[in-house]
């Protein structure tokens, strides 16, 4: 008797569980949603870095994206060329991969306006009072792109971010942290550069910094190509058009198209 | 009948309301209520949940656990069945609803411990009297769940446009206007049919 007052209640239990479980089994199979196989593939090739460079929230997101059809195949900068074209060999697809890096486009000869004993970050000193470089533009100096960069590519260089182009993934960390926006990510065919990021006009721009972009338009009048525009006050390379012939260089006043090489 | 059935629905939506008055499910309350859309859904699931879990649950209490003197086994065996019904919602949304199956994410199957869903289970066992007015009951206690947590939802959506202070954002100003709102439904404590 007592034995079974313990085995009647386990019986109760185990029977209504299995009876469940059976329903559900026949209920997965109904329900069978199908996965894209290549997704785990391709989450499989990506390096699980979730940097974010390929502009979606981590490797899975973009496994997921790729196997939609809604990304390119390409666009992983950690993995390089390699993993492009694994990728594109899951998906039955060519890769046309560029290498990109990342490059600082400041001169750093804008002077203090004041001696900044804050928090040792860029974010901080910059919204003090407009950071404490009379250029409000240009680099501040604290190294935030250093501190993200997961390759450790950037290093402080008397005082100013300095790009390691054989360790950067041109993964678009540095770009992202740098809260003057100066760090652009050029793809690797770019021989020249206009390494200033002032919109500010000539007039003041003269008197803030010896080393930036005034504006004058003159590397636009030689380009034979339409390759460099002023825009806002600022010079900017299409790349697609710039064949690195120098004329825009040799024309600018204060040297700050230069080569990058 | 008709009014038998009418003073359950009063009861389970309004005066005895799972969530405002009784205070059951507040996670999925709490968590689901920023949108009134993924609201409306989890709203749904739930009294589809808490209708047809009723529905076994009164049966298998009726003809098994009390018709041989079990009726210690009844926690467990609920929640057993409660857990393989919200298996089989979760794997039925999956395949039909995708996108509602992924605005509820984790609150889905927490409908297994949702609280309210075995209270009302329970409820039903100790008070209905027949299949019907236990699968009633429940499907009621979901509507009022359902209209509980759409109200904040509403609510939460507005105030989102409203500027207030930032340290009420997110869950204080929600767990705020929660405790205003079963303030509101104390009003109706006392209303009987009958």
């Amino acid at each position: 008797m007592n034995f079974m007052d313990i085995l009647t209640p386990a019986l109760i239990v185990g029977g209504i569980g299995l009876f469940f479980g059976a329903l559900l089994a026949v209920a997965g199979i109904i329900f069978k949603v199908k996965k894209d196989e290549r997704i785990p593939l391709i989450e499989e090739t990506l390096p699980g870095a979730n940097c974010g460079g390929c502009g979606y929230a981590g490797c899975s997101a973009y496994a997921e994206a790729v196997a939609a059809g809604e990304a390119h195949c390409d666009l992983c900068s950690v993995g390089g060329e390699a993993v492009a074209s694994y990728i594109a060999e899951i998906m039955g697809e060519k890769s046309e991969f560029v290498k990109k890096f990342a490059f600082v486009g400041c001169e750093h000869g804008a002077a203090d306006r004041y001696v900044y004993e804050g928090v040792q970050d860029c974010v901080y000193a910059a919204q003090l009072s407009g950071g404490p470089k009379s250029c409000t533009y240009g680099c501040i100096g604290l190294g935030n792109c250093v501190k993200v960069c997961p390759t450790a590519a950037l290093s402080m260089v008397d005082g100013n971010p300095h790009v390691e182009r054989d360790k950067c993934t041109g993964c678009g960390a540095c770009m992202r942290a740098c809260p003057r926006g100066l760090i652009r990510i050029v793809p690797e065919k770019a021989k020249l550069a206009v390494s200033c990021n002032s919109h500010d006009k000539g007039a003041v721009m003269r008197n803030t910094c010896p080393n930036g972009c005034i504006g004058c338009g003159k590397c636009e009048r030689v380009c034979t190509n339409g390759a460099i525009k002023v825009v806002d006050n600022l010079a900017q390379i299409d790349y697609d058009k710039c064949v690195a012939c120098g004329k825009c260089l040799e024309s600018c006043p204060k040297k700050i198209i230069k080569y990058i090489i | 009948m008709i009014a038998e059935l009418f003073a359950i629905s009063l009861a389970a939506i309004l005066v005895e309301n799972f969530v405002l008055v009784q205070f059951m499910g507040i996670c999925p309350f709490l968590g689901v209520s920023k949108k009134v859309e993924t609201a409306l859904g989890m709203g749904i699931a739930v009294t589809f949940v808490m209708a047809i879990s009723n529905l076994l649950t009164f049966i298998v209490d009726k003809y098994v656990l009390k018709a041989y003197g079990f009726e210690y086994l009844q926690t467990i065996v609920f929640i057993l069945i409660i857990a393989a019904l919200v298996q089989f919602v979760e794997m039925f949304l999956q395949k039909s609803l995708p996108t509602l199956y992924a605005s509820l994410g984790i609150y889905l199957p927490l409908i297994t411990t949702n609280c309210a869903v075995l209270g009302v289970a329970i409820t039903a066992a100790e008070d209905s009297e027949s299949v019907i007015t236990a699968v009633w009951q429940g499907a009621m206690a979901g509507v009022g769940f359902l209209l509980a947590i759409l109200l904040l939802a509403g609510i939460r959506e507005r105030l989102d446009d409203e500027k207030y202070p930032k340290a009420l954002r997110g869950f204080p100003i929600a767990l705020i206007t929660a405790s205003l709102l079963a303030i509101a439904f104390l009003g109706f404590s006392g209303f009987t049919v009958g």
